[in-house]
């Protein structure tokens, strides 16, 4: 079992969505984030005052998946993600040590 | 439907007959366009100020800020009842030409509104509606000094530095330059329609010595204070324009052509001002800002305030292009310069806006419209006006603010600073 985080431009979120529901993905779970890369931030200027806006929003988006979907999943998100201009985010790939779902008890693949 | 109509008829009808009759000389027209103009000045205040500032102030003191201008609109309304009228407008011991006592403080005669009835008449509108019209006046000028110690101020020491403000700078300036003959200000001949001296140079200068007494806000320029939600900002700034109308053809005090030309120039200042600071910061920071232009449009507003009722449409377009460059440079460049922390720039918009008004009055002043005409001798009884307002206002605020601040503090503790105004003086918070 993976745990594929990515980081994505927040008005990409909708086709990634529908991209990964297409494929099989039973459930993501999304937070709103706020972050810097290679991309920076902008600056932002009142009546003379300058401020620099070091983190831009983004989304993560966290799904637990199969081992076996993972090259899938990534690819997925790797397509519908990018626009091809700095800012378009990451994927990280982590080992799950252990799924359980809560309601029933059932643990490892099947809870997934 | 058609029960409350005929009800409504009948109503109407007993109204129109139940009409009291006012003393003669009584004229309608006017009395009807300065009721509308108090309601339109009252609107500038609240909600119009208050969300000018409160969408430029950070999300935790958005609250705090616009408490200000209502508790500011409520408590000046009393004071002006008490006492801030008698002070401003009674002419008790005045004579043209003769500077006396009076010549700064009006009588306590009318306190209380004493003498104030159903056929007491100022001018051709009854009493009760001038000196309402005037205490739209007396309320929005104190709460333009907010925006200058915003994020910082003690609540409690507001409200008394208010009071105290409005009875001992505000009514003698008002009485000073508008009260008529044997007035300090008016025998001295200074043309100030509306209030450049009285309302916008008085707040302004205020507003910068009470932002240099309480020091810089915590973090100023280091930590980010952008402005929360510009939108009202926005919306506040065009409150404002609309509302001026009242306030600049209003000073009229009648339904005539004066009034007419008062509300042609405002319009005329006001749009070649946001122009004005919409290109100027667009060549020098890049960018046309949506604050950039609103503010434009405050400083032209500002600056066509002792004009209006004085000047032409191109004096009116020359002022209006003025205001809104010289008022971005004070904003931008000269707060910068002298490092004072004047939160939302009272005194960059309306000190400088006014005095840039104030002065060119004395050059764009046209015989025809208000009975004078520009010269080198008008523009510096301007001058001197101007003075002898910063001056009179700058020595007063301090002292004031130097009793407060010994008596029971300026400003709130750091703790209550970090956390933010509307937590820690209202117990409330916008979302």
């Amino acid at each position: 079992m993976k745990m594929v985080t990515a980081i994505i431009k927040p008005f990409k979120l909708d086709e990634v969505r529908e991209a990964l529901s297409a494929i099989g993905v039973q459930g993501i779970t999304v937070t709103e984030v706020k972050g810097f890369g290679r991309q920076k931030g902008h600056t932002e200027l009142y009546r003379g005052a300058e401020y620099v806006v070091d983190f831009l929003p983004k989304i993560k988006l966290e799904a637990a998946v199969a081992a076996s979907m993972l090259d899938q999943v990534i690819e997925a998100i790797e397509k519908t993600a990018k626009t091809g201009k700095i800012g378009d985010g990451k994927i990280f790939i982590h080992d799950i040590a252990q799924v359980i779902r809560i309601r029933t008890g059932e643990t490892g693949a099947e809870a997934l | 439907m058609k029960k409350s109509l005929v009800l409504f008829t009948l109503l109407a009808g007993l109204c129109g007959f139940a009409a009291p009759s006012f003393a003669d000389g009584l004229d309608t027209g006017a009395t009807a366009w300065m009721l509308s103009s108090t309601a339109l000045v009252l609107l500038m205040t609240i909600p119009g100020l208050a969300l000018f500032y409160g969408g430029m102030v950070r999300k935790k003191n958005v609250l705090g800020t616009m408490m200000q201008s209502f508790a500011i609109t409520a408590l000046i309304s009393v004071v002006w009842m008490v006492a801030g009228y008698s002070i401003a407008f009674d002419t008790t011991g005045m004579t043209k030409g003769v500077t006396n006592f009076y010549s700064f403080f009006g009588s306590l005669n009318h306190a209380f509104l004493n003498g104030m009835d159903m056929k007491s008449m100022t001018g051709g509108i009854p009493e009760s509606v001038f000196m309402t019209f005037q205490m739209t006046f007396a309320i929005i000028t104190p709460a333009l000094i907010t925006g200058a110690f915003a994020d910082r101020m003690k609540f409690s020491t507001m409200l008394v530095f208010m009071t105290i403000w409005s009875l001992v700078v505000y009514s003698p300036i008002a009485h000073m330059v508008w009260s008529g003959d044997g007035g300090f200000l008016w025998d001295l001949g200074v043309l100030d329609f509306a209030g450049g001296t009285v309302v916008h140079i008085n707040a302004g200068v205020a507003g910068l010595v009470t932002a240099l007494m309480l020091g810089p806000r915590i973090g100023y320029g280091k930590e980010p204070m952008a402005p929360h939600n510009l939108v009202l900002t926005v919306i506040g700034a065009a409150m404002l324009w609309v509302g001026w109308f009242g306030f600049n053809a209003g000073s009229a005090v009648a339904a005539d052509g004066r009034a007419g030309m008062a509300m042609a120039v405002t319009q005329i200042a006001t749009a070649a001002a946001a122009l004005g600071w919409m290109f100027a910061e667009w060549i020098v920071k890049g960018k046309p800002s949506v604050l950039g232009i609103a503010s434009g449009a405050v400083a032209g507003l500002v600056a066509i305030t002792p004009a209006s009722g004085f000047v032409g449409p191109v004096g009116s377009l020359v002022i209006g292009v003025a205001a809104g460059v010289i008022c971005f440079w004070a904003a931008t460049s000269l707060k910068g310069m002298l490092g004072y922390d004047d939160s939302l720039d009272a005194f960059g918009v309306h000190a400088i806006g006014g005095i840039v008004g104030a002065l060119l009055t004395g050059v764009f002043a046209v015989e025809s419209i208000g009975g004078t005409a520009g010269s080198m001798g008008q523009l510096w009884i301007q001058a001197e006006s101007v003075g002898i307002t910063i001056a009179y206002t700058a020595v007063m605020t301090f002292i004031i603010l130097k009793v407060l601040d010994i008596v029971m503090g300026l400003r709130v503790t750091e703790e209550q600073e970090r956390e933010g105004l509307d937590i820690a003086l209202h117990g409330e918070r916008v979302e």
